[in-house]
């Protein structure tokens, strides 16, 4: 259970940059990149399985987010920064 | 490229361009099609139109979405589900913002921002308790909006105390306290100073206020979702609250009005009822529901965003006093918020300082008085000299992620200053 737990989290995680790669705006691409890295940095060594579960949870939602705004960014560009 | 433009705007279609293409907004047509954005680092206001900073965290927006396209029924229809599903959407965001500041749901009225809030705080309460009670106590350094309601109560006759601010920009205890009379009714004080940052004791003026039998109310708006306030706690009688400043929708507010202790307050707006009777008029319930997105993410992400907003305010003040000689800081070093940096750069104007980073969107004094080219009177109440005060420039920032930026910036404002001081 652990090992599955484990690689689902991975795959979350995976999912989530991949995804929040795609925002068009540099600061909405740029802040999701860095909270998931430090959210999933943080709750790295969370062994309570209820605990993982609603974690896993919470990211899955997220990532459903992530996907819809990404769509909302993307109809709606504007021009690129100038640190860009 | 420019005739298609030309031919978009004339037969109207340019609010209508096609999914995909971009929108010229009238900063696109002064820069031209291809020149970069500025960034937008001034975050405490919003002034431009199309805000590339973190205004709407995305979270917000997906919360309010549903309630802009299928969600539309009005929170006060009582006979049907589309009112049934906003209300409750309504007292969910109302919980919500309740949570982050330690009050009950009861407790919130949704304004339409801070400046509505503050007027009803500070006129409401004053003419409540009018006829026995005659005086009012606020500082100079408030917003505009709690100044100039206050001007207004002395035109109806009230006495009103503008507390001086020392040096730092924070209050001296004790004249608040030889202030007070037995005929004050209110005292009005903000949290954190939108100009300069600085924050102000407020346990100490909340406990002062209690054992004295006068309301206290603050202007909250910079400090809620950002510092951990409960207002329980801290004796706090009345609070506003402000949407855009926690990345909510702008248009929308909350006022906190203490139900134990009763604070009574005499509407603004009068009307049907709603909001206790205190703010009639329908609630605008996708703001509402962003608000309260806005507030939860905010009480979430309170210890994550603080650590980093000090990281970024550290570096940048570090960068720009190591490398530019005569810069000073406006405020209390420590008694403050790290995210708003305002600095007054000697012998280099504001607005020329400004205008010269045309790379980067800041504000020389607040929103509010940057149209005129007064020094601010924050500035001025801090006693700072006449001529840094019409230099200083103010960087607030939340989640900026501009590594690139502080280069930039340095070798912009060292070209300015030396070419200035040459003169």
């Amino acid at each position: 259970m652990a090992a599955s737990s484990r690689s689902q989290a991975i795959s979350l995680y995976k999912m989530l940059l991949r995804e929040s790669r795609k925002f068009p705006s540099y600061n909405y691409r740029t802040y999701a990149l860095r909270r998931v890295r430090d959210a999933f940095r943080e709750n790295r060594t969370v062994q309570d399985p209820q605990l993982v579960h609603s974690l896993l949870e919470e990211g899955h939602q997220n990532l459903q987010l992530i996907q819809r705004q990404v769509t909302v960014g993307q109809l709606y560009k504007a021009q690129k920064l100038i640190v860009e | 490229p420019d005739r298609e433009r030309d031919i978009f705007q004339r037969t109207g279609l340019l609010s209508e361009t096609a999914i995909g293409n971009n929108r010229f907004t009238e900063m696109e047509q002064e820069l031209g099609r291809d020149e970069p954005r500025p960034l937008y680092m001034d975050f405490q206001t919003g002034p431009l139109l199309w805000p590339y900073c973190f205004r709407n965290d995305p979270r917000v927006l997906d919360a309010m979405l549903p309630y802009q396209v299928n969600f539309y029924g009005n929170p006060h229809s009582r006979t049907h589900a589309y009112g049934w599903e906003s209300e409750s959407a309504m007292e969910k965001a109302r919980k919500q913002v309740a949570d982050l500041i330690g009050a009950d749901p009861r407790e919130i009225v949704f304004t339409s921002g801070a400046t509505e809030s503050n007027n009803m705080a500070v006129k409401g309460v004053v003419r409540f308790y009018g006829q026995k009670k005659r005086h009012v106590i606020t500082t100079q350094t408030e917003h505009k909006c709690v100044l100039d309601s206050c001007r207004v109560l002395e035109s109806e006759g009230f006495s009103v105390t503008y507390l001086p601010v020392q040096s730092n920009g924070l209050i001296d205890l004790e004249l608040l306290d030889k202030s007070i009379r037995p005929d004050t009714s209110l005292v009005s004080i903000m949290t954190i100073n939108n100009e300069i940052g600085v924050k102000q004791p407020i346990r100490d003026i909340g406990h002062l206020c209690r054992s004295r039998g006068v309301f206290f109310h603050t202007d909250g708006a910079q400090a809620v979702g950002k510092i951990p306030l409960n207002v329980t706690e801290l004796n706090i009688d009345l609070m506003s609250i402000s949407a855009h400043k926690i990345y909510g929708p702008k248009g929308v507010g909350a006022l906190f009005v203490r139900r134990r202790p009763r604070v009574r307050l005499e509407p603004l707006q009068s009307g049907g009822g709603q909001e206790r009777g205190l703010r009639s008029g329908t609630v605008p319930t996708p703001l509402a529901v962003g608000l309260g997105a806005a507030c939860s993410i905010a009480q979430a992400e309170m210890v994550y965003d603080h650590q980093r907003v000090s990281a970024l305010a550290q570096r940048l003040m570090h960068k720009i006093t190591s490398q530019i000689p005569d810069v000073i800081l406006n405020g209390d070093p420590d008694q403050r918020y790290p995210g708003c940096v305002n600095l007054s750069f000697a012998y280099v104007e504001g607005e020329s300082l400004l205008m010269a980073l045309k790379d980067v969107a800041l504000s020389s004094g607040s929103a509010c008085t940057s149209a005129s080219l007064e020094p601010s009177y924050v500035l001025r109440a801090i006693g700072a000299d006449e001529d840094l005060a019409h230099s200083s420039i103010r960087y607030f920032y939340y989640y900026c992620d501009y590594y690139p930026l502080w280069e930039m910036v340095q070798e912009g404002i060292d070209i300015k200053s030396i070419k200035w001081t040459q003169h």
